[in-house]
């Protein structure tokens, strides 16, 4: 298991070598084989990494492939401590099964873009491929890191490769807008994240998750008795980055938006692998969140008010791909749900299940998007299942399976969420059902729209009228091979996926549950109590979702299939909600309103203050020297040079009186002898 | 104090752009292809003689090295004393590199006055080398000041629009923060001589004084206003975003890249060596200032509607980050903001280069000019994106490594500084995204931008070091950590007096090992006289 690190390795280098030579020379093909081959790689060595896993006793196995950070000396709450950050990977349960779904669903995922990618320029196809493959190499590092910071990397990494690949076609404002709002409401997220990450080397004096796990062992659980302790403030600011990454509220507007990217983009990353981060960063550190019980309450419910919210928003939205989006959101905040009443086995299940199931339904969608010409409004399909039979057959595979009809996968992963709900609190557990029968409402809505009824779309181009790629459109299609053949092994996954987590309450032994034990728990902790088996309870529950779920999935038929008229007549009914919801609780307008416009007219103003204030000092002391320089000036041109002058002038007006004495006139000298005599004389016998 | 070598290599890599000076003097005005031949040339050569330094500096060493001793003016106790430490040989080597870059990206934006250009260009790095080297405060001081008339005829004469108003803020308002300086040098001077009635600027003799606090308090108010304009913090920053924005674009590359540091530079050789007690006890103010400089900086650089005025305010929130590490006073804090003034030279450096290379081809910095750019210059924009996520800090890139000490660092300190300065690479994200999706993303709707052509290959080798270092120092930092333990560790010594460094702490650990132990024997003899003076 040494060779973990290659796993992200071999896809960073395909990334490489699409970016720095594929997308100046490589064929479509070759770009494509470059990535795909990376993929296939990296699943094979998971492959072997999960079987010596298995085969290990141990199930832990960490490998240190070289230093990061250094060790650097700095205090902690305990003392000095040292500060270091070894690139490190780790191998256990949770990894394991997380780097199966990343590198086998991506793998299927890569397989289906070729086809999909096709009618781009040779250059962009090659810059699709380096951004999947990148993205992968990031989502691999994330899994497999050891540490908080390595994870954080990861973290950040699939961010920056979910910005490049939603703003694909770059030239859409709408495109890169949506890459924007993704990156920066992630960073608001990672604001937490990073925070959460000083508070735990701060308290712990290390970052491994193992260590951190075995110190907060120790420490008393913060129940509201104890009161709100470091662990739970260290909890509820990861739990600010999970809501980033995993788009929970209030965080969750960016994924909807991020639509814009390709199809397959959202398949692998807002569906499968990168959204579901959060829900797994919250598993690997189990430990700290059962010793944090105050933030696990916060942490359901903000889980179960997602997902509901999500799912009437889902309701009625007509973009095939939008739909999909919001129940992603959905169906992240049942794994939150899940965690949050400490069932962080059937979180990571439901994690697997939806990986396969999700990311079908979005490949079939996009299939679809394909066939209809890059359209994406299901009011103008209808009637497909004729023409792509193949997509139809599996989309429905998948959208069985999320609505949680036995004995499909998401059926028993969804169950086992809502029964471990249930026992924690009955009323979280009926917000949960609802959303469950919502579920299989709109994605059936989603399925009779789409493929049942009459073709709505339009029609096709008359022969020899191009399309903009140079070849005309004929009508829709079933997808080429390369595309159907994934759809095809997901609808496998997403029949049996389910089965290694068979509960006993069904004769089964809830395999992945014990599986990944260990992850959750510490070295040589005691396994928890078995829990009570209340079986009636369970089957009773069981049987009223899936109720619920055949309620909904009628619903929707009689709405879509029986009387089309009859979602409209609805709709008209319930206008004020009908709006509210299409609007999406005018949430995007609220956040605009005031934290967009708020920076920004913050940013405006302060930069009228740096000109006006800040710079209006500096540019006053130059003036007021300049001022007194001039006063100086007159001061001195006047006052001080016109004293010199005065004098000068003095002399010289005084001189002018001397100069006329000096006549040279013998008589006038005499005269003025004659006068002075007289003068003299006349004091002398006057004034004596 | 060890003297890794005899030959003078401080001298000849700082004199080595002033030998190319006098050859450009030799040489005809109006042969400019061979000026920048000889300027290309000549940085190249400084370059090289500068790499040396990072094989041959001691990292186990924690004395200064490659010391030069001569009398300089011995009736008032000045020396030509040169020498350096970890953080002196990082950014004597950022700006050797530096100036390769500036010099080569000049090729084609400088037409007029060529010859001028380089003279003082290469002036000007010769200013910075040896205010980077000075253990003689009054040698440093003259470095210092010779900085910034070399940097005054760059922006004066071939800058844009309002590039005299420019020049002149630039040159007063750093003029009025160095006579302070030097009144504070002065009185560092004085009270040395009062003590031990030795007239010396022995900046290594200044290192072991322990000044009175009260006197500290004042000496620390006059180095703060020289250093801290030159940073710059919040609120003597407003010459910079003029001074950016008219420079020629190898001005603003040197100007952010190298300048910048000396305020930061000054603040860790001088004020918190010679100056523990104020320093500690400015800390508030200055984490203060840093912070609101981190938030202010960011929200005003959003509202820009300059390119270079962007990347420019930028500059003040990471300064204010560089700032913020330092005075954490924690060893990870300091080594952070010595990273991130490494970060800050290669990603803001490159991000000016990025605005001047599409401000030589359409003449204007107007952000609403540009978009779509991705389209014609890919490579161009692919670059710009590399430098685009260092400069916000994104992992496994340079600008992560930094901020992470920084934060980190202080968070230890203080939560609550930590979670207001965290709060920046939130808003560096958005400015920064903001500036790339309207100038790279969307139509090409300019038809001025349509023909507009991608790098040319010298163009390119501007940016292959700088993408180098950056992925390097995001993969593996540790080379350069590892270079600045021992510095961060003297400079720890001084402000903390509980503080152990790391080389004494390793060695105590392995007192069994005989040849340890011989290196703990040395080290016990060296401890008092590092320490002792206080």
């Amino acid at each position: 298991m040494d060779f973990i690190w290659l796993i992200p390795l071999i896809p960073g280098i395909g990334a490489a070598l699409n970016g720095l030579v594929g997308v100046r020379s490589f064929s479509k093909r070759t770009a494509g084989l470059v990535a795909t081959g990376a993929m296939a790689a990296a699943f094979l060595l998971s492959v072997v990494a999960f079987v010596q896993l298995l085969g290990s006793a141990e199930r832990y196995h960490k490998v240190t492939v070289a230093s990061w950070i250094p060790p650097i000396p700095l205090e902690t709450a305990n003392g000095i401590g040292s500060f270091e950050v070894p690139w490190a990977f780790t191998l256990d349960p949770l990894s394991g099964m997380m780097l199966l779904v990343v590198t086998g669903i991506g793998l299927l995922i890569h397989i289906y873009s070729i086809g999909y990618i096709d009618h781009e320029p040779r250059g962009g196809v090659a810059r699709f491929f380096c951004y999947l493959n990148l993205f992968c190499f990031f989502m691999l590092i994330l899994v497999l890191g050891s540490s908080f910071l390595v994870m954080f990397v990861g973290w950040e990494g699939v961010g920056l490769c979910s910005y490049l690949l939603i703003g694909y076609w770059y030239k859409k404002k709408s495109a890169s807008d949506a890459g924007k709002k993704a990156f920066i409401v992630n960073r608001i997220g990672d604001w937490g994240f990073i925070l959460g990450i000083f508070l735990v080397f701060f308290t712990f004096g290390t970052l491994d998750f193992r260590e951190v796990a075995v110190a907060a062992a120790a420490l008393p659980v913060e129940t509201a008795a104890v009161g709100f302790g470091v662990i739970s403030l260290i909890c509820l600011l990861l739990f600010i980055g999970a809501t980033g990454k995993s788009a929970q509220i209030p965080l969750y507007v960016w994924l909807p938006d991020a639509m814009e990217g390709p199809t397959p983009v959202s398949a692998l990353i807002h569906a499968a692998t990168m959204v579901t981060a959060g829900v797994y960063m919250v598993c690997r550190n189990a430990v700290l969140f059962t010793h944090a019980p105050m933030v696990m309450e916060v942490v359901a419910a903000i889980g179960v008010v997602t997902a509901l919210m999500a799912a009437t928003i889902g309701l009625v939205q007509t973009d095939i791909k939008r739909v999909l989006a919001y129940s992603t959101v959905s169906q992240l905040g049942y794994m939150f749900l899940a965690t949050g009443v400490g069932a962080f086995a059937a979180a990571a299940f439901h994690l697997m299940t939806h990986a396969f199931f999700k990311a079908l339904l979005f490949l079939g969608s996009g299939s679809v998007i394909h066939a209809m010409n890059e359209e994406q409004d299901m009011r103008r399909m209808g009637g497909l299942r004729r023409h792509m039979p193949l997509t139809f057959a599996t989309m429905c595979i998948g959208a069985v399976a999320i609505a949680g009809i036995p004995p499909l996968s998401g059926f028993f992963s969804k169950d086992e969420i809502l029964y471990r709900t249930f026992l924690h609190s009955p009323l979280l557990w009926g917000l949960g059902a609802v959303t469950a029968a919502m579920t299989a409402f709109y994605m059936f809505r989603l399925i009779y729209m789409t493929f049942f009824g009459e073709y709505r779309g339009p029609a096709p181009d008359a022969e020899g009228h191009g399309d903009g790629h140079g070849h005309a459109w004929h009508g829709p299609h079933e997808s080429p091979r390369l595309m159907t053949w994934p759809l095809v092994a997901l609808a496998v996954g997403a029949v049996f996926a389910g089965f290694v987590g068979v509960p006993a309450a069904l004769g089964g032994s809830n395999m992945i549950e014990h599986f990944l034990e260990p992850s959750f728990t510490v070295p040589g902790a005691a396994h928890a109590a078995e829990a009570a088996h209340h079986y009636e309870v369970e089957w009773a529950l069981m049987a009223f979702s899936v109720l619920l779920a055949a309620g909904g999935i009628l619903f929707a038929y009689r709405n879509y299939v029986q009387r089309p008229e009859a979602a409209d007549e609805l709709a008209t009914r319930l206008a004020g909600t009908h709006r509210l919801l299409t609007n999406k609780y005018y949430v995007d307008e609220l956040y605009d309103a005031t934290v967009v416009s708020g920076s920004m007219s913050s940013a405006r103003g302060l930069w009228r203050f740096d000109g006006g204030v800040v710079d209006g000092a500096v540019n006053g002391t130059g003036w007021a020297t300049r001022a007194s320089a001039m006063i100086s000036h007159v001061l001195d041109k006047y006052v001080v040079d016109g004293l010199v002058n005065l004098v000068g002038w003095i002399c010289r007006e005084g001189s002018y009186g001397f100069r006329r004495a000096q006549t040279g006139l013998i008589q006038n000298y005499a005269f003025a002898t004659l006068v002075g005599v007289f003068a003299f004389v006349t004091w002398f016998l006057v004034g004596r | 104090m060890s003297n890794a070598a005899e030959f003078p290599l401080l001298s000849l890599i700082l004199f080595t752009p002033l030998a190319g000076v006098l050859v450009l003097l030799f040489v005809n005005r109006q042969s400019e292809h061979l000026i920048r031949l000889i300027s290309n040339v000549t940085v190249g050569v400084g370059f090289l003689v500068s790499l040396p330094l990072w094989f041959m500096y001691d990292t186990q060493d924690a004395g200064w090295q490659f010391v030069e001793r001569h009398a300089w003016i011995p009736s008032i106790g000045a020396d030509y004393f040169l020498g350096v430490d970890g953080f002196s040989v990082l950014l004597i080597l950022l700006t050797t590199l530096m100036g390769v870059i500036a010099v080569l990206s000049s090729w084609t934006a400088i037409t007029v006055r060529v010859k001028e250009y380089y003279v003082f260009l290469l002036a000007l790095q010769t200013g910075m080398l040896g205010a980077f080297m000075a253990l003689d405060f009054l040698l440093f001081f003259l470095f210092w000041e010779v900085m910034l008339v070399p940097m005054y005829f760059l922006i004066g004469i071939w800058g844009s629009d309002n590039r005299l108003y420019s020049a002149i803020k630039f040159f007063l308002f750093t003029l009025v923060g160095s006579v302070v300086m030097l009144l504070g040098i002065l009185a560092v001077y004085f009270y040395h001589h009062s003590v031990t009635g030795v007239y010396t600027f022995d900046v290594t003799q200044f290192h072991e004084l322990g000044i009175p606090y009260d006197l500290q308090w004042w000496i620390f108010l006059a180095f703060f206003l020289g250093f801290a304009v030159k940073v710059p913090m919040f609120p003597f920053h407003t010459w910079l975003p003029d001074a950016h924005t008219d420079a020629p674009t190898a001005g603003s590359v040197i100007l952010a890249a190298v300048l910048l540091k000396m305020g930061t530079y000054g603040f860790i050789r001088f004020s918190l060596p010679i100056l523990p007690e104020a320093t500690v006890a400015f800390v508030p103010v200055v984490a203060a200032l840093s912070i609101v400089g981190i938030v202010y900086g960011a929200l005003v650089a959003m509202a820009q509607k300059d390119w270079k005025r962007l990347v420019a305010y930028s500059s003040v929130s990471h300064m204010g980050m560089v700032m913020l590490g330092m005075f954490a006073l924690t060893p990870v804090g300091i080594t952070g903001s010595i990273v991130q003034q490494l970060n800050h030279g290669i990603s803001t450096g490159a991000l000016f280069l990025i605005v001047g290379i599409v401000y030589e081809r359409r003449h204007t910095r107007a952000i609403a000019e540009y978009g779509g750019l991705s389209k014609v210059m890919p490579v161009y924009a692919a670059i710009f994106l590399v430098m685009t996520m260092s400069s916000i800090g994104l992992p496994t890139l340079n600008g992560f490594i930094g901020e992470v000490l920084i934060l980190q660092g202080i968070f230890v300190v203080s939560k609550f500084w930590a979670f207001v300065a965290a709060s920046g690479i939130v808003l560096g994200a958005a400015y920064m995204l903001w500036l790339y999706q309207r100038t790279m993303f969307g139509n090409v709707d300019n038809p001025k931008n349509e023909s507009l052509p991608d790098l040319s290959l010298r163009e390119i080798w501007t940016f292959v070091p700088l993408l180098i270092l950056a992925v390097w120092i995001g993969l593996y930092p540790k080379p350069f950590l590892d270079r600045l333990e021992t510095s961060v560790d003297n400079v720890m010594e001084r402000v903390n007096n509980d503080y152990t460094p790391r080389l004494a702490a390793v060695a105590g650990d392995g007192a069994d090992d005989p040849a340890v132990a011989l290196d703990t024997a040395a080290q016990a003899d060296g401890g008092p006289v590092r320490g002792g003076a206080r």
